[in-house]
C-alpha cells in the first residue's frame, strides 16, 4: 500500500477519542460554571454530578476505544511526561473532590473547579502534543480547547436554568466574554493554520467554524444581550438563557468532534530533495 | 556509545518491496501491517515527471514523540537509540499512532491472516500479545542483540542486521552504528548528501535518505 506524498484523514482515533473532548471539556466547564454560580444544596450538588458524570462519559468513551481496557489502570504509569496520564490523575482527583463536596464533607467547590481547569488543559494539552497531526500540534490549540470547554459547560448550565433556577446576570456576562474569547481563539488558530493543513483538514475545519461562529457565538451573545440588557424578564429568563446555551454547547462540541475526526490529516511524507540519477536536470 | 541508525539510498532504491517482504516474514506481521514499506512518489507533470521510492517505518528517534505521550510507558527509548513497545504494558490508546509524524505505528484489533483461515506457518507465528496493541519497526532488535552477543556487528554481519537491510537487492539500505566514524552508516553520511524525513519537527529520526554524492 502506497500513499504518495499527500496526507491523509487519521484513522486512529475515531468518535469515541472525540467523545472524550467533547464530554470531557463540556463537563469540566459545567463544574466551573457550578461553583461560579454560587449554587448550594441540590441545586449545587445536581450540577457538580452532572459535570463528573459528562466526565467520566468521556473517560468511559477512551476506555471503549482502548484495544486492552483490561489494562485501563496503564493509563497512570506516564504522569512524568504524558498529558494522557495527568489527564486520567486529575480525573481521579476530580472525581473524589466532586464526591466530597456532594455529600457535604466540603461546602468549598473551588479545589473542584481547579481540578476541572486543570482537566480541560490536559485535554488541550493531549491534542497539542499529537505531533503527527498539524492541526492539533499548532500551540494555539490550547486556548481554543480551554475556552470551548468552558463555553460548553456554561451553555449546559445555561440550558439547566430552568431546573435549577441558580444564575445571575453577572454569570450571564461571563459567559458572554468566554464566548467572545472562544471566537477569537478560534479566529487566531485558523489563520495559524492557514496554507500548512491539508485542504480536506482546512475544509472541515471551516465548516465547522462557521457553525461556531454564526450558531455558536452569534445567536446565544444576542440572546444573552437581551437578558442583561433587560428585554426579556420573568418566565421569559430561564427559556432564553436555555435557549443560548443550547448551540453554544452543540456548535463547540461539534468543533472538537470535526477537528478529531475530520481534520485530523497527518501530514503525509515529504522529501525535502530528489535522488539524483543519471543525467543531471 | 552506540546509536543504532538506518539509511536508505534513495537513488538505488528500486521500489522492489523485497524489504518489505522481509520484513514481514521476519516479524510475521498481519496482512495490511508493514513496518517497513516503501512508498512510490511521482513528482512533476508530463513530461517533466520524476519518480521516487521511499523506504519508510519507525524512525526511531532521538526524541520520540511517541515515547513522550505514552501514557503507559509501554514505548520506551534504548540507550542505543531503538524505540521499543513493551506489548504486555499497551493499552492501545493509539495516542502514539497520531504522535507519530511518519504513520509507522499500526494496531490490529483481531488476529488476521493472508488467506482468511491461518496457514500453518501462519498459527505457529501468531502471537496474541500484538493484538489490539501498537505495533511498528522494531529495527530487528532481537536479531541485534542476539548477534552481539554472538560478537557480530550489525550492519556487517547479516545474522546481526535488520531483515530488510540484508534483502535489499539494490543495497539501498544500510544500517550501522551512527556513532562509530568509521562503520558503515558514518562512512556513507561522510560522501553523500542527505536529509531527515520532516526534521522540522525535531524529532531526530535515525533515519538518513541519501539523495546525491557530495558536490
Amino acid at each position: 500500500m502506497t500513499y504518495g506524498p499527500n496526507p491523509w484523514q487519521q484513522t486512529s482515533w475515531d468518535a469515541r477519542a472525540a467523545g472524550n473532548f467533547m464530554c470531557g471539556g463540556a463537563g469540566a466547564g459545567l463544574i466551573v460554571f457550578a461553583a461560579l454560580s454560587g449554587a448550594n444544596g441540590p441545586a449545587l450538588s445536581g450540577l457538580l454530578l452532572a459535570g463528573l458524570a459528562l466526565v467520566g462519559l468521556g473517560l468511559f468513551c477512551v476506555f471503549l476505544e482502548t484495544g486492552r481496557p483490561l489494562r485501563a489502570i496503564n493509563v497512570l504509569f506516564n504522569p512524568r511526561t504524558s498529558w494522557m496520564s495527568r489527564e486520567a490523575f486529575t480525573a481521579a482527583l476530580l472525581f473524589a473532590v466532586g464526591v466530597a463536596t456532594v455529600i457535604g464533607w466540603t461546602q468549598i467547590p473551588w479545589l473542584a473547579v481547579a481540578l476541572a481547569l486543570f482537566f480541560v488543559y490536559c485535554q488541550a494539552r493531549m491534542l497539542r502534543a499529537a505531533k503527527g497531526i498539524p492541526a492539533w500540534r499548532e500551540p494555539l490549540i490550547e486556548p481554543l480547547i480551554v475556552a470551548t470547554g468552558l463555553c460548553e459547560g456554561g451553555g449546559l448550565f445555561l440550558l439547566a436554568v430552568p431546573l435549577h433556577g441558580a444564575g445571575t446576570l453577572w454569570l450571564l456576562a461571563v459567559f458572554g466574554a468566554l464566548l467572545i474569547v472562544r471566537v477569537l481563539a478560534w479566529l487566531a488558530y485558523r489563520r495559524r493554520l492557514a496554507g500548512t493543513t491539508a485542504p480536506g483538514a482546512a475544509a472541515a475545519l471551516d465548516n465547522a467554524g462557521r457553525i461556531l461562529l454564526y450558531a455558536g457565538t452569534g445567536v446565544p451573545l444576542a440572546l444573552v444581550a437581551l437578558i442583561v440588557a433587560g428585554a426579556v424578564s420573568g418566565s421569559q429568563v430561564p427559556l432564553f438563557a436555555a435557549l443560548a446555551g443550547l448551540p453554544a454547547t452543540l456548535a463547540g462540541s461539534y468543533l472538537k468532534f470535526a477537528l478529531v475526526t475530520r481534520a485530523g490529516f497527518n501530514q503525509g511524507f515529504a522529501l525535502t530533495h530528489l535522488p539524483v540519477r543519471g543525467q543531471p536536470r | 556509545m552506540t546509536r543504532w541508525a538506518m539509511v536508505a539510498d534513495l537513488r538505488r532504491c528500486v521500489g522492489c518491496q523485497t524489504c518489505t517482504a522481509a520484513c514481514r516474514h521476519a516479524n510475521a506481521t498481519p496482512p495490511g501491517v508493514q513496518w517497513r514499506r516503501v512508498l512510490d512518489m511521482e513528482f512533476g507533470e508530463y513530461p517533466n515527471v520524476q519518480r521516487a521510492f521511499v523506504p519508510v517505518g519507525c524512525q526511531h528517534c532521538d526524541d520520540p514523540p511517541c515515547m513522550d505521550v505514552c501514557p503507559t510507558t509501554a514505548t520506551r527509548k534504548r540507550d542505543d537509540g531503538i524505540v521499543t513497545i513493551d506489548y504486555d504494558l499497551c493499552i492501545g490508546c493509539a495516542y502514539c499512532a497520531v504522535a507519530c509524524p511518519y504513520q509507522a505505528r499500526y494496531k490490529t484489533q483481531k488476529a488476521l491472516f493472508a488467506y482468511g483461515k491461518a496457514t500453518e506457518s501462519e498459527a505457529k507465528r501468531h502471537d496474541d500479545a500484538r493484538l489490539a496493541v501498537a505495533t511498528k519497526c522494531t529495527f530487528c532488535v532481537e536479531r541485534i542483540d542476539a548477534g552481539l552477543e554472538q560478537g557480530l556487528r550489525p550492519g556487517v554481519d547479516p545474522e546481526a542486521t535488520p531483515a530488510c537491510v540484508n534483502a535489499c537487492i539494490s543495497g539501498a539500505l544500510t544500517f550501522g552504528d551512527l556513532d562509530d566514524p568509521q562503520g558503515n552508516v558514518a562512512q556513507l553520511l561522510d560522501r553523500t548528501q542527505h536529509f531527515r524525513m520532516h526534521e522540522e519537527l525535531g524529532t531526530g529520526p535515525g533515519f538518513y535518505y541519501l539523495w546525491d554524492k557530495v558536490s
